[in-house]
């Protein structure tokens, strides 16, 4: 941070300089590449104008040359905190664009991928928040939980991070054997860890300090600046997808909605912490309940041949080709897909236009409504709870810049 | 949310707005209504006030860019209710030089996604309170999502060791860009008249290309 310039006349002695200073774009604490320009009234900030951009790569612009299927690992690389919670949603939009239902068992594990990747994000959030604001054990311990979740991750797409994992119809792979044994031993130890978590946090005066009455937002505020997820559930809004519009398999699962009555930034990291321990039981039902069975659709036409069959079939030789070069085609049309995401609505639109590739498609970034908030939120309080603001609404810039 | 609840608010909302409705559709489900740019806003306000509809929530606006049309622009605005649990979509078409009514003053969220879709598209929002690029570099040039906008750009920008700072210079490829079409042959050869072709249609004898006399 560098103080950058005086805007009022340093020669008036009488009267505190207002201030205009420069936070990150490299920041420990702005999460990701923000430049934040503050206003500054002594130690009070008057005004932010978050500076975002920084991290735009055109996934939008990119997707427009690429087929359906090359566009799944951008996804991946929005939210790079939660990434099969990002790809839920694109396979769900060309899902129904197609008019294709994926099979029972790979709903199951799509649900139950996306609640790991609930626990994930959160873990990362919550932890980093409490380091930002000054405890740094919640960190290391919840990076060695992340460990483990990523391990699951590694097992099932190959890759700890960037999954590409999900596909228009199903799944890319089956769950490797004993893997479904190991989720359910993580889910056994998970909620005596968020005990802990808690106990570390929860009561902690400093962390209550910094948290408590910080960037309270009311429930009129929240709808109005387009809040979702755990910040609009934070302030009184009993909201969420997975209930008022269930895709995959939500519809079967058993599982709460924590709201938060406060609206600060205490709340939010509430209603996470009871999130996580909702995912777990999410994460438990769905291994209950999963059922055997192929995890793609078996039309040839849109999920690829396996490749034993490609040895010995020349019609699937031939369905592999084409689905790999040119990709398969989507009927025209257009549809605004959205899923709970970790950080709330994510949202695709996508429109088809008879083609191979997506003639538009436009990525809602959940955290790109929350930052525009910051604003808002800030004035008014203390440069340190600019801080602090920023951890609670979990900006990850992937998303916001795509 | 069932096609019938949708069509009933779509003729709700053609009712109550008379001379604002171009055309109401449903497709995938998904109520999108067509409206005159000039009333936007208070069609917008309607949505967000009105009783059976109560969208509180401006989920995204986004634009997408069909340049053989007269307008070329499409705005698009996806609206949610918590009340109601309904969505609607709302359209309207402009061109570069027109101006489109910013929503700013109905929803505050619309603030970014407008001075987003005027970075990106290009497309201008009147009385909007801060109508800046926010996701390109600073002192960017053009509008990227345009089509007729390259996929690579027209500048690129990299460290000068001698100068000591960031420079721009016009793209320069190692290799051409290559954009593949894989559109399968036969779906692309719809008005294509290939060698022998002409014999279909060709009244008998005659002087025909390539015949022999």
């Amino acid at each position: 941070m560098a103080v950058q310039t005086a805007t009022t006349a340093a020669d008036d002695p009488g009267k505190i300089k207002t201030y205009t200073m420069n936070f990150g774009p490299q920041h420990p604490a702005a999460h990701g590449v923000l430049r934040l320009i503050l206003e500054m009234d002594g130690e009070i900030v008057e005004r932010a104008d978050p500076h975002i951009g920084l991290l735009h790569r055109g996934t939008e612009k990119f997707m427009e040359y690429k087929t359906y299927l090359q566009s799944i690992p951008y996804f991946d690389r929005l939210d790079y905190v939660s990434p099969m919670c990002m790809e839920h949603t694109y396979v769900l939009a060309i899902e129904k664009l197609l008019r294709i239902q994926a099979p029972p068992r790979a709903q199951y594990i799509r649900v139950m991928f996306a609640e790991i990747t609930r626990i994930l994000n959160h873990l990362l959030n919550i932890t980093t928040y409490a380091l930002d604001v000054g405890a740094i054990t919640p960190s290391l311990w919840g990076f060695e939980q992340r460990e483990e979740l990523m391990g699951f991750y590694e097992r099932v797409s190959g890759a700890r991070l960037h999954a590409n994992y999900f596909r228009p119809g199903g799944v890319n792979l089956d769950l490797p054997a004993g893997l479904a044994d190991d989720i359910w031993a993580y889910t056994e130890q998970f909620s005596k860890f968020v005990d802990e978590l808690e106990d570390l946090l929860s009561e902690n005066r400093i962390f209550k300090q910094r948290t408590v009455d910080i960037g309270i937002v009311s429930e009129a505020q929240a709808l109005d600046w387009g809040f979702t997820g755990p910040c609009l559930r934070a302030s009184n809004v009993a909201w969420d997808l997975r209930k008022a519009e269930p895709y995959d398999v939500y519809e079967k699962m058993d599982f709460d909605i924590p709201v938060g009555l406060t609206g600060d930034c205490y709340a939010r990291y509430l209603v996470r912490i009871e999130e996580m321990r909702q995912s777990n039981r999410i994460i438990r039902q769905c291994l209950e309940q999963m059922p055997d069975g192929p995890i793609r659709i078996q039309d040839h036409k849109v999920s690829p041949p396996r490749r034993g069959e490609m040895k010995r079939s020349m019609e699937a030789l031939i369905h592999h080709f084409k689905l790999y070069t040119e990709g398969f085609h989507v009927p025209a049309g257009e549809t605004y897909t959205a899923t709970e995401s970790p950080k709330g609505e994510f949202g695709v639109f996508l429109i088809a236009d008879g083609t191979y590739k997506p003639y538009r498609c436009k990525i809602r970034g959940t955290g790109f409504a929350h930052l525009q908030a910051m604003d808002a939120m800030a004035k008014g309080h203390m440069l340190a709870d600019a801080v602090a603001i920023i951890g609670s609404i979990d900006v990850v810039f992937g998303e916001i810049d795509r | 949310m069932s096609n019938e609840a949708l069509q009933k608010l779509g003729t709700h909302i053609e009712a109550s707005l008379p001379g604002t409705v171009r055309s109401v559709d449903i497709l995938l489900n998904e109520l999108v209504v067509r409206i005159e740019r000039a009333e936007l806003i208070r069609v917008m306000t309607f949505l967000r006030d009105d009783v059976m509809c109560q969208f509180q929530q401006l989920m995204d606006i986004t634009a997408a860019d069909y340049p053989e049309r007269d307008e070329r622009f499409d705005v698009v605005y996806n609206l949610l209710s918590l009340r109601h649990n309904q969505r609607i979509r709302i359209k309207l078409g402009t061109n570069e030089d027109t101006p489109v009514p910013s929503v700013t003053g109905v929803y505050t969220v619309a603030n970014w996604f407008e001075r987003e879709i005027w970075d990106l598209f290009g497309v201008f929002f009147s009385d909007h309170p801060d109508l800046r690029r926010i996701l390109t570099d600073y002192g960017f040039e053009g509008h990227p999502m345009r089509k007729d906008f390259p996929l690579t750009g027209y500048v690129e920008m990299r460290y000068d060791d001698e100068q000591k700072r960031v420079v721009y210079e016009p793209v320069k490829l190692q290799q051409d860009f290559r954009s593949f079409d894989f559109l399968s042959p036969w779906e692309g050869m719809t008005n294509v008249m290939l060698a022998g072709d002409e014999k279909a249609e060709a009244p008998t004898g005659g002087n025909m290309p390539g015949s022999n006399k």
